[in-house]
């Protein structure tokens, strides 16, 4: 149990930082700004209570937004996302249910599982953060494309995480 | 009333959401009503503490290009001083002419190579002909002169430093305008130098500043040069033997302005007409 809350608290941490001093700092065009630090909220392990996933988003969106003067917008996006996580699951949950303590990754839960799962979730967060961020309707289509290009790199960044980061321990 | 408990606790989680829902739109509007109204900005202790030692870093990774936009920069300002105009309002006119001509101009350049150590000492500019400069120049730096462009190819200038047997220039006081040579005789060390011609009954003290004169085409006027070690009067002599700490420290100059002066070739002629009418 401690080791879990360590672990997560590293993982908040590096997701956080390196969003704020690295991927912000990234500057392909103005449309595309991954926002990769909604993989703590995609990473949380399944049998997670729910209102602990909907305190950590919060929690992330609030420091994403402290460090981007975005006041509020980081965290609603995020809390949004993450309400919307336990629906996924459940929507998405195979016959038997999941497994204890184990969490959603692409080795464990397979390739189409989780490309749906965390392409639904990424673009939940995307959509209501950049809408939010820009908050009129006169630059509907180029926050448009703004929001699809940022899913695809933030997608890719996450597949990205999965082939990287995990491959040790999921190996069973 | 037990129905109401009933309700809540089935619906705990959508509950919370609103919560942290409207926690966030509270944040978001009263952000954008009231400035600097809440600590949830990045400059707040943590995350500014977090940008500045980041900023450290990478500020360090740009130290290049920011010393030498730093140089434009100040090869600007320089021009900008009123120093280096010179008034063309006459004497006569009646009302005060303001009107000001640039009367030098700087070139920035990067030293690539320089002794100290030596009897006669050189450095060596990145730049030469192609940015403008020519034999005879003065090499600055902000608070100090460095010496005099000898050589020049295309891309690269030598220049000799101010550390040199020959190397001399016109010195005076800031405070007093009595004036004197300043000339490098202290073997083998680069930090001082030597001033000459100051008459026994001039009043000064040590740590008194000297800049340059008008007289030289070389060097704009009041160029800080050093300030006053100590001094003495030899027996016999009528002048002073002035110790002078420079201004420049030779051994880490860097960065380099060399000094255009634009009427040079004017103040050159007119003055070869006086000396040959005589």
């Amino acid at each position: 149990m401690i080791n879990e809350l360590i672990k997560q608290l590293f993982r908040f941490a590096f997701l956080l930082l390196l969003q704020v001093l690295v991927l912000n700092n990234i500057q392909f065009s103005g449309y595309i700004n991954p926002y990769l630090y909604v993989l703590f909220i995609l990473m949380m392990p399944f049998d997670t209570p729910v209102w602990i996933v909907l305190l950590s988003g919060f929690l992330m969106g609030v420091s994403v937004d402290t460090f981007m003067n975005t006041a509020g917008m980081h965290a609603a996006a995020t809390v949004a996302m993450a309400f919307v996580r336990s629906y996924v699951l459940k929507l998405f949950a195979p016959r038997e249910g999941y497994e204890f303590g184990t969490e959603p990754t692409l080795r464990y839960m397979g390739p189409a599982w989780y490309l749906s799962y965390s392409v639904l979730l990424v673009s939940i967060h995307h959509f209501i953060f950049f809408y939010i961020e820009v908050f009129r309707f006169n630059e509907f289509f180029s926050t448009l494309l703004r929001v699809l290009l940022s899913i695809l790199f933030t997608m890719v960044l996450v597949m990205l995480s999965q082939f990287l980061i995990y491959k040790p321990r999921d190996r069973k | 009333m037990r129905n109401l408990f009933l309700f809540l606790w089935r619906n705990n989680f959508l509950l919370l959401f609103l919560l942290l829902e409207s926690i966030c739109v509270y944040l978001m509007v009263y952000n954008n009503k009231y400035h600097n109204a809440s600590f949830l900005n990045s400059t707040n202790k943590i995350s500014a503490n977090i940008f500045s030692v980041v900023n450290m870093i990478t500020e360090y990774l740009h130290l290049k290009e920011n010393n030498e936009w730093l140089v434009a920069e100040n090869v600007k300002l320089r021009m900008a001083l009123p120093n280096n105009k010179i008034d063309t309002a006459t004497q006569s006119a009646l009302i005060k002419d303001t009107l000001l001509n640039q009367q030098y101009i700087f070139i920035n350049a990067k030293v690539i190579n320089s002794t100290v150590n030596k009897r006669n000492n050189y450095l060596t500019l990145n730049k030469g002909a192609t940015a403008g400069i020519q034999p005879e120049m003065g090499v600055v730096i902000a608070n100090g002169i460095v010496g005099i462009v000898k050589d020049v190819s295309p891309n690269f200038s030598t220049v000799i430093s101010f550390l040199h047997i020959k190397s001399k220039v016109s010195a005076r006081f800031k405070d007093s305008n009595y004036f004197g040579s300043l000339v490098w005789e202290d073997d083998n060390n680069p930090t001082t130098a030597t001033l000459k011609d100051i008459p026994k009954h001039v009043v000064f003290k040590t740590g008194d500043s000297l800049v340059t004169t008008s007289f030289s085409n070389v060097y704009p006027e009041n160029i800080f040069l050093g300030t006053i070690k100590k001094s003495e009067i030899k027996p016999g002599d009528n002048f002073y033997t002035i110790s002078v700490r420079f201004s420049t420290n030779f051994k880490n100059v860097a960065h380099v302005f060399v000094v255009k002066n634009l009427m040079k070739e004017e103040q050159k002629k007119l003055e070869q007409e006086t000396q040959n009418d005589k």
